[in-house]
């Protein structure tokens, strides 16, 4: 009946499991119960969760990837302890069963519900209002792949109260991932999770590809597009190659596992060296997925602060291009010491050096972009600076390790867990922090709070130096990644040291939580009545703040790149004078989240092999797909008079701001950010 | 404030480079014990220096131009619409580009040279120790000498010593950062590495590649020795009087344990490392559950005529399989097909 | 968002049409580019794991050759029939599309039960997918080509209904468009899975 599935499979014997899930039953529950006592239900289901709007499904991917950004540093931070203990033969307090599913989990939580939901949460909040869109060119798949990926999350997250997370690191390398060498449910957890996730992303990807080929705006050619925009273009070309060799690989892994195929076994004629090469074939181009629309974020930071067109812009565009397609073929430097021959490890080498010379090229063009500018140095800006100086660190030990006969004796070390984190953490996550202050009053109407931007910064950035440093020199000592525990004391003094770096990032999570909670609190003060609150240059900043949710009551033209910034030159004309047209909107949907609901209770169902519940979630998932296929109703038209009292309240928020007021707040906001 | 700011940056790069120098004295990488890992270092300081050549401008110039050009200095020169400049593109192509030229040569000649595959020249005759990674263990097989070790390994001083390296479980890698290059250990697979170590003394050795649980304790000591010392190692081993014959008693040694104590066979079954590689070639062995298709294996068997055919074809199969797998964009199909992997057939 | 709605005829401005018949097509394409790829990982598979046959079966002990081309041809047939009704939707023929749409849903359907017959057949022999490396490659290769073709047979049958009840408009002449896309894609991967698979093992 219930499959695998028996009340032994809870880990209530567990302490630090079971408060776990006491708070976040206590904190699920008090949600609810707020929910239920503001009766916001019905808010939240029909302007959120059935919402086609673009920028409301950026905000909750955003919403989503700083939970699971909790858990997923509460994790980091359990496996920093547990190494700063378990030294010359101490046990520490994670036995190897929990350690080795946290640093699984870590990873899995960081790269995939984390880093791809916040970046894709962005590309969805800028990239239509970028390219001058009213939306996506398929809205109703943008919702689903939310969904997907929202119920992907929550089946990791069920993961940790029923049964367990996979022990296999992030990637599940083969045999170890095999059934017989993993025969519990934590695989498949991470099987499912994977695939339903997957497969959202990969619809998005064809989503946003289509979007910006085919719905930019009157005048805005290729070479016109925001360089942000650019980047996510390529970004969404790695995924819609990339993503479906996750797809398929997984596939082969599950087939293996349910029903005894043999692809990755150790016999049989399985090879464990095909399922190494699918999954860093996917892999790397994955890494790139991540920072390329990072390096969108800066580009556009760093051109708008220093009020100043950015420094080479189709040197930009072609070295992103090239990156795109490098990223391709480099995947084999992960594993070096697999044991091709010379021929094969050098190419793949210095194939992987030559993606360091579109990437410096880049990071010169941020700098000269910067060199006679009038730089303001505001959050966003101090996070590019610390994106600078730590991603070319990162890049320098990327290129150490992109040497085959250099990779003999740091993979597998610590070198690579600090090498990996110089450039996700210096690149992804600092260039996500940038993007979520930049474009936040673009999505809520007011400023974050510049004091705790920069204390977060402050904080992450000093807190990196000194959580990771100590790993590039343990790694000098022959310390490996993913050990639970080690025999030479002579290397506790260094993890002690990163555990302290790991406690400073804490703070500057804290300071993020604040500066939320400040600037929600302040949001009076705070607030973006003109929708162009940096001074701007491109097309997100010509409408109010929050954009209505037509984007653009007339469609904007353009003449060049930075067009609303050289219109700004020009005149004061606004964009959004009447006479006006009724504008054709898509219609929100229940069969985003209802489908998804049954791709939930079905991945849920094929990890504890409970057959009939499997078969009710793919007939749900079949059956409310058809029923959106047969559904005619998905579109409707706003008035042109409701276009003209939206933007008519908009242009009175703007003048009753009489000169007093916009001075007091200038006050405010130059104070704040002192 | 602002300068503050500088110092505390400038401070952290500081730290970071005395870091690494400071613990150049005792560390594995950086104090290598052996001709390999010699090479390796020089090669890794020298990349190290190369990139510093881009990497200290970088982070210099950041800090300048952002002091410099802070809206807040009136001084500095503003040109909004400056965007262009085509000596500045000349130099920031030219060169990364001339720095990834020289590495690209390097690491050309290295990959060659520092090769794991490549024997060792040295007037001292090469010896061969046979590796295989078990739950969670290492055996060693030393098949000139008939004997074998677990968590445990020796060889003298100076001489090249060519590791073949296979897993009777999952995927390993083996790894003794004092001396340089790992490798990984697959079951299944023939692989490969030649060291060498300049100095007598006692170097952890471990797997890097996680393997489950037991993994942390997957660690041996690597005694370097004088040959006469050896000569004492190899007769403690034999006076041990433990055998350890295939299947019956490595099956009980391949069976999952954590923390293995050091253990001697005076005896092993002759042909003991090939026997557990080609276990994996033909599927079945000691994996229950597939016994119903035996009959259909036998047939084919004989359609082969000898048997070590089945193993060497099966073998072949991995080697091609590697090729196949990393030719997924037809681009790169001739240069793979020119250079087949080393990664050696078994048996 | 509290606004009116009211209906529009076809006469909006293309530009702002969210789902408009070019961009459903080109996505839809996009999409296609994307399965390719994971056919293009499960032909990598097969590739390398085609010799790994464990002392089980080899491709030339198992394929039948004239079965298979049967199926070919039933497939090939049913892309030249799906041809005929796109041409026929685009000369507002209802209810010859409908016809061409019947007899290609016939063809795929017995390409599918064939192809269910022969994996039925080898299982039957002892030569399931658990058999080995070979058998697991091949049967997911083919199998997953069966799935779509299945798909594809699910989408006619909608279509056919839709056709009924909507009749030629907007929403459905994309959607007739995007299956002839799908239908021929499978086509053109068939032969490879043909030459590829079959051909290439007998010989």
């Amino acid at each position: 009946m219930f499959g695998k599935l028996t009340l032994e499979s809870i880990p209530y014997h567990e302490p630090i499991i079971m408060i776990v899930a006491a708070f976040m039953a206590i904190g699920g529950a008090a949600l609810l119960g707020a929910l239920t006592y503001y009766r916001k239900w019905g808010w939240l289901w029909n302007e959120w969760f059935t919402s086609v709007d673009h920028k409301k499904l950026g905000i909750m991917y955003f919403v989503v990837a700083l939970v699971m950004l909790l858990r997923g540093f509460a994790d980091a931070i359990m496996m920093r302890t547990q190494l700063a203990m378990a030294a010359g033969g101490a046990a520490g307090y994670l036995p190897p069963e929990h350690y080795d599913q946290i640093f699984t989990a870590h990873g899995v939580i960081m790269i995939f519900f984390v880093a791809m939901p916040m970046v894709i949460g962005l590309m969805n909040l800028v990239v239509p209002l970028q390219i001058g869109a009213r939306d996506v060119a398929f809205p109703f798949l943008n919702n689903l792949s939310f969904w997907l990926f929202a119920v992907s999350a929550i089946l990791v997250n069920i993961s940790l109260v029923v049964g367990e997370f996979a022990k296999t690191g992030w990637l599940a390398y083969a045999p170890l991932s095999g059934i017989e060498f993993s025969p519990g449910v934590g695989v498949d957890y991470w099987i499912w999770a994977l695939q339903i996730s997957g497969i959202g992303t990969t619809l998005t990807g064809i989503n946003f590809f289509v979007t910006i080929l085919k719905m930019r705006t009157k005048g805005m050619t290729m070479f016109r597009m925001p360089i942000f925009t650019w980047t996510s273009l390529c970004a969404n070309v790695l995924i819609i190659a990339s993503f479906p060799i996750l797809t398929a690989t997984i596939a082969l892994l599950t087939l293996d596992r349910y029903f005894g195929m043999h692809f990755f076994t150790n016999d049989f004629g399985g090879n464990m060296m095909m399922y190494v090469n699918l999954i860093w074939a996917w892999g790397h181009p994955e890494v790139y997925i991540l920072i390329l629309p990072a390096f969108g974020v800066f580009s556009e930071v760093i051109a708008t602060f220093a009020r100043k067109r950015l420094f080479g812009y189709k040197t930009m565009v072609w070295a992103t291009v090239a990156i795109t397609l490098l990223s391709f073929i480099v995947w084999l430097h992960h594993f070096f010491t697999m044991g091709a021959g010379a021929n094969v490890n050098a190419f793949f080498g210095i194939m992987t050096m030559i993606i360091a010379i579109p990437t410096g090229v880049k990071v010169f063009n941020w700098l000269f972009t910067m060199f006679r500018g009038s730089l303001e140095l505001t959050s966003p800006v101090l996070w590019t600076l610390g994106f600078i100086i730590t991603f070319t660190l990162g890049g320098m030990t990327g290129v150490m390790l992109a040497v085959p006969a250099a990779n003999f004796v740091l993979h597998n070390s610590l070198f690579v867990i600090a090498h990996f984190h110089n450039v996700i953490i210096g690149g992804v996550v600092f260039g996500m922090m940038a993007g979520l202050t930049y474009w936040f009053p673009k999505a809520f109407g007011f400023t974050l709070s510049e004091k705790w931007g920069k204390r977060s910064f402050w904080c992450w950035f000093i807190g990196f130096y000194v959580a990771f440093m100590p790993l590039y020199v343990l790694s000098f000592f022959g310390a490996v990644r993913r050990m639970q525990s080690y025999s030479n004391p002579e290397w506790q003094p260094w993890m002690i040291l990163a555990w302290v770096g790991a406690v400073i990032i804490m703070l500057g999570i804290a300071c993020t939580i604040i500066q939320f909670w400040v600037s929600i609190r302040d949001r009076k003060q705070n607030a973006d009545v003109t929708g162009d609150p940096w001074d701007g240059r491109t097309l997100e900043w010509s409408t109010s703040s929050p954009a209505p949710f037509y984007n653009f009551a007339r469609l904007p033209e353009v003449g060049d790149i930075d067009s609303f910034w050289s219109q700004k030159q020009r005149s004061n004309e606004q964009l959004s004078e009447a006479p006006y047209t009724d504008i054709h909107m898509p219609r929100n949907t229940v069969a985003g989240p209802v489908i998804s609901l049954f791709a939930l209770v079905l991945g849920f169902a094929l990890v504890w092999h409970i057959w009939w519940l499997a078969a009710v979630g793919a007939l749900g998932v079949i059956v409310s797909f058809l029923a959106r296929v047969f559904n005619d109703d998905i579109d409707y038209y706003v008035p042109a008079a409701e276009v003209a009292r939206i933007e008519r309240e908009h242009q009175q928020r703007k003048t009753t701001l009489t000169a007093d007021d916009t001075e007091r707040q200038q006050q405010d906001y130059v104070e704040a950010r002192a | 404030m602002q300068r503050h700011t500088l110092w505390r940056r400038r401070g952290t790069l500081v730290l970071v480079v005395l870091c690494l120098l400071l613990t150049g004295c005792s560390s594995a990488l950086l104090d290598p014990k052996g001709q390999i890992g010699v090479e390796q270092r020089s090669l890794i300081l020298t990349s190290f220096g190369l990139m510093l050549i881009v990497v200290i401008p970088v982070i210099a110039m950041t800090l300048l131009f952002g002091w410099r050009y802070r809206r807040s200095n009136s001084v500095a020169k503003y040109l909004p619409d400056w965007a262009h400049s085509n000596v500045i593109e000349a130099v920031v192509w030219i060169v990364p580009c001339a720095i990834i030229a020289v590495l690209a040569l390097l690491t050309w000649q290295t990959s060659h040279s520092l090769d794991p595959h490549k024997s060792i020249e040295s007037d001292t005759a090469s010896m061969e120790i046979q590796v295989v990674a078990l739950d969670w263990k290492w055996l060693f097989i030393y098949p000139e000498q008939g004997i074998a070790s677990v968590n445990e390994l020796a060889f003298p001083v100076d001489t090249p010593v060519r590791f073949r390296v296979s897993s009777g479980s999952v995927m390993n890698a083996f790894f003794i950062p004092h001396l340089g290059s790992q490798i990984y250990a697959m079951a299944g697979m023939d692989n490969d590495v030649h060291l060498i170590a300049d100095e007598v003394g006692v170097y952890p050795g471990r797997s890097t590649n996680y393997s489950g649980a037991g993994f942390s304790g997957m660690t041996f000591d690597a005694r370097v020795t004088t040959p006469a010392e050896f000569d004492e190692w190899v007769a403690s081993v034999r006076a041990s009087g433990e055998t350890l014959t295939y299947p019956d008693s490595y099956s009980d040694l391949a069976k999952p344990s954590e923390y293995h104590p050091v253990e001697y066979f005076s005896a092993v079954s002759p042909e003991l490392y090939e026997s557990i590689l080609t276990s994996f070639h033909t599927g079945g062995v000691g994996h229950g559950g597939h016994g119903g298709h035996s009959e259909v294996m036998g047939d084919v068997h004989d359609s082969h005529g000898e048997s070590g055919e089945l193993e060497s074809a099966s073998a072949t199969h991995h080697q091609a399989a590697f090729g196949h797998v990393t030719n997924q964009h037809a681009s790169e199909d001739r240069a793979m097909n020119g250079h087949p992997t080393s990664v050696e057939a078994g048996g | 968002m509290a606004t009116n709605t009211l209906h529009h005829g076809a006469t909006a401005d293309a530009h702002e049409h969210h789902d408009a018949s070019g961009t459903k097509v080109f996505g839809f394409w996009v999409y296609l580019m994307s399965d390719l790829v994971i056919f293009g990982s499960l032909f990598a598979t097969y590739a390398v794991l085609m010799k790994g046959t464990a002392g089980g079966p080899t491709a030339a002990d198992i394929f039948e050759l004239p079965f298979v081309l049967v199926e070919t041809f039933l497939l090939l047939v049913s892309s030249f029939t799906f041809g005929m009704g796109v041409l026929a939707m685009n000369a507002d023929r209802i209810n010859q599309v409908k016809a061409w749409l019947a007899i290609t849903f016939v063809l795929g359907a017995a390409f599918v039960g064939m192809e269910i017959y022969e994996f039925q057949h080898l299982i039957h022999q002892g030569y399931g997918p658990d058999r080995s490396a070979f058998l697991s490659s091949f049967f997911t290769l083919v199998g997953t080509h069966g799935l779509h073709v299945t798909f594809g047979l699910i989408w006619i049958l909608v279509m056919l209904v839709q056709l009924s009840t909507k009749g030629l408009n907007d929403m459905t002449r994309p959607r007739i468009l995007c299956l002839s896309l799908f239908w021929h894609f499978l086509d053109i991967v068939w032969i490879c899975v043909f030459s590829f698979v079959y051909l290439m093992g007998v010989l």
